[in-house]
């Protein structure tokens, strides 16, 4: 038993170094965004992360047409362009009447189909699926460094300036009326993200770099009200859904990427039904107390 | 044509806030109109007018939070010693936050990003939550809390923040009698203790009870004085003659000031 267990869960690790980078890359995004995803709940911004990931998407472009399947180029024009997209949204809001959502839809569909449309006329499809989806069991020794020192930076910057962003997600007013510059707060929190999705467009693919990000953090928010505790049980669930993922595609041959995406996908399903907040909480109605 | 704190204080020694000809306007419509007058150092101020008066925008002007279009406004205090209640709906109570920590923000100030919370700061929340009415409810999540309880943790994290000028805005909205009379004791305090307070109010009999200046504001001035001068029968009646006078053809205003 205890040796078919290790031939399942061990095995494919210790045997492959491509499976160990793998992981280490994996375990990298799982502690970095999840946490990411949980400010972007509170900030109503769920599907913020989807939509910068789109708008990675012609900066990879521009770095894939100069240099090739060149992780560093590629990843620096990601970089740059959602910097871009996210400057300029954050520009348009405070200059015009339009609300920062609004804003950045109107500039990261345009970001999109430029992608698409440079990768596209120069690249073949092959070329274009990989970057769309991304290959966690190509990840190299400098794609892995790339992804823990974003993570490291992510998680830096994340504990030097907690205080200040939760304040501006919270009571943004109180913050403004202090005197503080608030817009400072959520410019380096999306850059945050967009470096985020920079790390992680490699190993998941742009499209999916913002599953790692939203879906474990969405699943968080059902087991606890504590925010520290809803930080830890994301980082866990991710680590669980990676572990899982990569499992999965190494045994059954399936797309790594997506098979990490479903894993966390069960594992919010798990929590959907069994969690605190969860359904069959609801279902299960305790009789009220005395007051 | 801009908000001025600190250095001219000098000038205006026994004045919390000058207004000079203030305007303040969205898309060109004033919701703040040519309004000048000055609000003493340590006096207490109802805010008073029908909705769309400018009553929000001339708190938020004061802190900068909306642009000045035209006229000044002069300060006699340090940004750090004003504390700013929004009203309510501006504000996300299902935060994942704990009570005392919404009152430990209090001081953010003076804290910062950084600075440790001492045992003194903490100690002080409490204190602020007890003197509130909200003992116990350290650890509860804000969530949890009614409207009105919720406003009463506001009103503790004011305490906090040790402000010498505290604007409200509309803090006894949709809050019920024995809670507005905890926060009016809290307010009569600070004025007791030589802080100013002007607060956005709809109450007409609590203002007349319990509030010893008023600013009775429709986009223009229409009064400004002691309760008494101010909300006579006239200036009601005036007041309800301007509601609700918005003309999408207003002309262009160049007078001045002289209104």
């Amino acid at each position: 038993m205890l040796a078919h267990l290790y031939a399942i869960l061990i095995v494919p690790f210790a045997e492959n170094p491509f499976m160990r980078r793998a992981l280490a890359g994996a375990l990298a995004l799982s502690v970095a965004s999840p946490p990411l995803g949980i400010l972007l709940t509170l900030r109503r911004m769920s599907l913020f992360g989807d939509a910068l990931s789109h708008a990675v998407l012609p900066g990879v472009a521009v770095g894939f047409l100069l240099c090739g399947l060149s992780l560093p180029a590629m990843s620096i024009g990601g970089l740059v362009a959602g910097m871009l997209v996210v400057a300029l949204a954050g520009w348009i809001s405070r200059r015009t009447q339009l609300r920062e959502d609004a804003s950045l839809a109107a500039t990261y569909l345009v970001a999109l189909a430029l992608g698409v449309m440079l990768i596209s006329a120069q690249g073949t499809q092959v070329d274009l699926l990989h970057i769309l989806f991304g290959n966690v069991l190509a990840v190299d020794q400098d794609g892995l460094l790339l992804i823990a020192g974003i993570a490291t930076l992510i998680l830096v910057l994340l504990a030097t300036l907690y205080r200040g962003l939760l304040l501006e997600t919270f009571d943004p007013l109180f913050l403004a009326a202090c005197g503080g510059r608030g817009w400072l707060y959520q410019q380096a929190f999306l850059l945050m993200v967009v470096l985020n999705l920079v790390a992680a467009f490699q190993t998941l693919g742009t499209l999916m770099a913002v599953g790692l990000m939203m879906i474990p953090a969405v699943a968080a928010r059902l087991w606890s009200e504590r925010l520290g505790v809803q930080f830890v049980v994301g980082v866990a669930l991710a680590v669980l859904a990676s572990v899982a993922g990569l499992l999965l595609s190494y045994h059954f041959d399936l797309s790594s990427g997506p098979a990490i995406i479903v894993s966390a996908g069960v594992v919010y399903g798990v929590s959907v039904l069994v969690a605190p907040g969860g359904w069959l909480r609801q279902l299960m109605q305790r009789p009220h107390l005395r007051g | 044509m801009s908000a001025t704190t600190g250095g001219e204080v000098d000038a205006m020694a026994g004045t919390m806030i000058s207004l000079h000809d203030l305007t303040v306007s969205y898309r060109r419509h004033p919701a703040v109109h040519h309004l000048s007058g000055s609000f003493a150092r340590g006096s207490l101020t109802a805010l008073v007018g029908p909705n769309g008066a400018g009553k929000s925008s001339l708190l938020k002007s004061l802190l900068g939070l909306v642009p000045i279009e035209h006229g000044s406004v002069l300060l006699g205090v340090e940004r750090q010693h004003i504390a700013y209640l929004p009203q309510r709906s501006e504000i996300d109570r299902s935060f994942p936050l704990s009570v005392l920590d919404c009152v430990l923000l209090g001081h953010w100030q003076r804290n910062g990003l950084h600075a440790g919370i001492s045992a003194e700061a903490r100690q002080a929340a409490v204190q602020a939550l007890a003197t509130v009415g909200l003992a116990g409810f350290e650890e509860r999540a804000l969530g949890t809390l009614s409207g009105g309880q919720f406003q009463r943790v506001l009103f503790a994290r004011i305490l906090l923040q040790d402000a010498q000028l505290i604007l409200l805005d509309e803090p006894f909205a949709a809050v019920d009698e024995p809670t507005i009379d905890a926060l009016m004791t809290l307010i009569l305090r600070w004025q007791a203790e030589g802080r100013t307070t002007i607060a956005v109010l709809h109450d007409f009999d609590l203002v007349r009870g319990r509030f010893p200046q008023t600013l009775l504001l429709a986009r223009k001035l229409l009064a400004w004085g002691t309760t008494a001068e101010v909300l006579t029968l006239e200036n009601m009646r005036r007041m309800r003659a301007t509601v609700a006078a918005w003309d999408e053809h207003a002309p262009v205003c160049n007078t001045e000031g002289e209104d």
